[in-house]
């Protein structure tokens, strides 16, 4: 069944002229943009640097690296169990900024909105937005819309771009595992990859997966106040764990060695992986990180990610190895022994 | 052709003229076809490839097969400690 | 989940095996027929658990891999038309025709849609009654009495913007001839246990009569295909050949009667060619003439696409156990898993895939030793 978007918490302050749907003038710069913003963005978004409404929007000085990014998000259904695109679009581009350690600080949104999108469907977004910009401690502080035809656009496409500080001193980065070095991943994987799937036309099930969708600065922070010696982190989105692992084992130039049964999987999503025939190790996650830690500290820092709500379920599930240089391979269930490739493209649904 | 997964039947209907039913997958449910086991009850479990029961799974057999597992191995154990002793 | 968890359990799995060591003396050559069977094998790391002296050859046991490219490039030729809705299973996807796939039409435009269920595509039809509903019907004995209940179902709605592009093929043809084959190497047969669930295992026993091979009815799950691989091996040692049955939770010897039935009314036996093998007798079903209606190639003109294999690519020869992946000159260079000649590369559980991957890793093991 699909998620029934929530509208509730989005007011409008000020009415919108008598337009229920996004029309090609409101990407045109006029009145109507100038409506939008004011009366949509604005007041959701909140802040003093927003409010100032100029073509670039001006920062307080920052003392210190810079971690800069950008991501841009076309996810269908646009609502769906445990989130929204909106909340992706925080939050994506939060986590992309705590894997290089760094306090995220401010966005920018960039909205593409096709002809015809229900305007109280993008305040819904857009409050999504506003909260998970709470939670997560940063300002959305620019943005931008354009308006595309009818028929071109999935409803919204939303970018966002994100600064953060990276304390002094601090180098994590893909190509720094070393061996000896353990892998931890911060929680149970294949939750927003199932719950998607679970409202996906033609593949629908009845579940009560919801998509893991979280900002994990707070999480990195705590790890870093334990130690220091943490040389990768990377957020297990598109090609799930599969996919990161792979990345880095590659970057690095090391063998990466997983115990299967290691690896956390609740019960209802290993369930909608059985039942599709997918693999949850490739399966999308919007909130759950891998952390490549020295071995020395993986306990103490294992310990405190488990005292953190995005952690609980925090767990080691291998180690770094100097064999199979850029492979990653696992000892499965029954103790054999299994290559985990990159998928090719999006893992599909199988019947064989 | 292939990927076949237990399910246990939880509720019978018809719909355009066929047997369908839902089915609870290890706490997912989706509706299946029944057609090819209409004598199925709620309670039991039918092997689902793409969404159809194939076959009534016969639980005793399951459990015969668990416990002929088990036993494997047993024998030469037991003749191991033997030896050892 | 309940069934399955059981099946996967490590403990057993080590009785199993152990069971397998000590009954083995010599070599042995096993097949498994079905794609879910070589699924859970490289899954599970089962091929490196047994004993040296047991080879698993990966027979033709997916529709992914035997299905001929003149089918797949019919099947893009309809998904490419406009006001068409296609309807597959995710497996058929990334499949390639000659030079491209259905991926690639979607991209272009068509209308690809994956489907859980043959149902589904009715559905789709009874809610798009202005637009050409196909389904893409390929599969071995399992898949079929879905697929047949789609075309019935489409009748019994008058669903006329429904047609299905058929392609079944089944399983004991092309065990008989694989064993009928001058280089046939293989000694024992895992059959395919959801095949077996909807067919029963008659059909095994004259097999077994006349080529005096063991041939055991074999589950997925990792208990239940080494439970499988075990008594092949036992019947193997002992100079025994008999059908058994090793999943029998599932299976019993006459099958799915009314599933049977349904088969009986819209199918008929025939001709088919195999992606890599050539033509089999009687290795087919297609559409008989009370159904003929419903057959998406004659609708859609298709029938006559020729195609011309790559000839480069020996999947048929590595889907009959005649070669090892590694022994095509072609493999790992012009044919890879990102840019694959024939389905034995694209699909996952294609013995050249599987290969590549975990063949890699072995030569990374003992270089580093």
């Amino acid at each position: 069944m699909s998620a029934t978007p929530d509208f509730e918490g989005w007011s409008c302050p000020l009415p919108l002229r008598d337009h229920p749907n996004i029309v090609l003038g409101h990407g045109g710069g006029g009145k109507l943009t100038a409506e939008l913003v004011e009366s949509l963005f604005v007041p959701a978004f909140r802040n003093d640097v927003l409010q100032r409404l100029g073509d670039s929007s001006v920062l307080p000085a920052l003392a210190g690296r810079l971690a800069y990014t950008t991501d841009s998000f076309v996810v269908q259904p646009l609502f769906f169990p445990g989130g929204s695109i909106g909340e992706l679009a925080v939050n994506g581009t939060v986590n992309d900024l705590a894997m290089s350690g760094a306090t995220p600080l401010y966005l920018s949104a960039a909205f593409i909105l096709e002809e015809g999108l229900p305007v109280a469907t993008l305040g819904a977004i857009v409050a999504r937005m506003a909260a998970a910009a709470e939670r997560a401690g940063v300002t959305i502080v620019t943005g931008d819309t354009k308006v595309v035809d009818r028929g071109h656009g999935d409803g919204v496409f939303i970018n966002t771009s994100g600064i953060g500080l990276v304390p002094e001193g601090l180098d994590i980065g893909p190509a720094l595992a070393c061996p000896g070095d353990v892998v931890i991943v911060s929680g149970t994987i294949g939750d927003h990859g199932m719950a998607i799937m679970s409202v996906r036309e033609g593949l629908e099930f009845e579940s009560l997966i919801q998509s893991d969708c979280a900002p994990l600065s707070g999480l990195v922070a705590d790890m870093l106040g334990v130690s220091t010696e943490i040389h990768v982190l990377r957020d297990a989105t598109r090609g799930g764990l599969a996919a990161v692992l792979n990345e880095i084992a590659a970057a690095s130039g090391v063998g990466i060695s997983l115990r299967e049964r290691s690896i956390p999987v609740t019960p209802a999503v290993a369930s909608a992986c059985d039942l599709l025939g997918m693999d949850p190790m490739h399966v999308a996650n919007e909130g759950k990180l891998v952390a490549i830690v020295a071995r020395t500290q993986a306990e103490p820092i294992l310990a405190r990610m488990r005292e953190h709500p995005l952690g609980a379920q925090a767990a080691i599930i291998g180690e770094v190895v100097d064999r199979h240089p850029g492979m990653v391979v696992a000892s499965t269930g029954i103790g054999g022994t299994r290559v985990v490739a990159m998928q090719i493209g999006e893992q599909l649904p199988r019947i064989c | 052709m292939c990927l076949g997964i237990p399910g246990q039947v939880k509720e019978v209907y018809e719909e355009n003229g066929v047997l369908m039913g839902r089915a609870d997958f290890g706490g997912i449910m989706k509706e299946i076809c029944l057609a090819y086991v209409p004598e199925i009850q709620v309670g039991e479990y039918t092997i689902v490839h793409v969404g159809f029961g194939i076959s009534i799974l016969d639980e005793q057999s399951a459990q015969e097969s668990l416990a002929l597992f088990r036993q494997m191995g047993a024998l030469e154990e037991n003749l191991g400690l033997e030896q050892q002793q | 989940m309940k069934y399955l968890a059981e099946f996967r359990d490590e403990a057993l799995a080590r009785r199993l095996l152990d069971d397998i060591a000590r009954t083995t003396t010599k070599d042995w050559a096993l097949m498994e027929v079905c794609g879910g069977q070589t699924h859970s094998i490289i899954r599970n790391g089962i091929d490196q658990l047994l004993p040296p002296s047991i080879e698993l050859i990966h027979g033709p046991g997916c529709p992914v891999c035997v299905t001929p490219l003149e089918t797949i490039d019919k099947a893009l030729a309809i998904a490419a038309m406009p006001g068409v809705i296609f309807c597959s299973f995710g497996d058929m996807l990334r499949v390639p025709g000659s030079g491209k796939d259905l991926l690639t039409v979607k991209s272009e435009g068509g209308e690809v849609r994956i489907v859980y269920s043959p149902l589904d595509a009715v559905r789709i039809a009874r809610e798009n009654p202005g637009r050409g509903v196909v389904f893409f019907g390929i599969s071995f004995e399992t898949t079929a009495p879905a697929n047949a209940m789609a075309v019935v179902q489409a009748r019994k709605e008058g669903l006329g913007n429904f047609s299905m592009l058929v392609s079944h093929v089944l399983v004991p043809p092309a065990i008989e001839a694989i064993l009928s084959s001058p280089t046939n190497r293989v000694q024992a047969f895992l059959a395919a246990g959801h095949v077996c669930a909807v067919m029963g295992y008659r059909q095994y026993l004259p097999i077994v009569d006349q080529h005096h091979v063991p041939i055991v009815v074999t589950g997925f799950e990792p208990l239940d295909v080494l439970e499988g691989i075990r008594r092949a091996v036992w019947q193997l040692e002992e100079g025994r050949a008999e059908v058994e049955n090793a999943y029998a939770r599932a299976v019993t010897l006459e099958g799915n009667a009314p599933a049977q039935r349904i088969l009986e009314q819209v199918f008929e036996v025939t001709d088919r060619n195999w992606r890599g093998i050539g033509s089999i007798p009687q290795s087919g079903w297609q559409l008989n003439d009370a159904y003929r209606e419903f057959d998406a190639a004659a609708r859609y003109g298709v029938s006559s696409i020729a195609t011309q294999e790559s000839s480069i690519c020996r999947s048929g020869e590595v889907l009959q156990g005649m070669i090892k992946p590694n022994q095509c000159a072609a493999f790992g260079k012009e044919c890879t898993p990102r840019k694959p000649l024939g389905a034995t590369m694209v699909s996952s559980e294609g013995a050249c895939a599987a290969y590549y991957q975990y063949g890699r890793f072995m030569e990374l093991e003992k270089s580093s030793a």
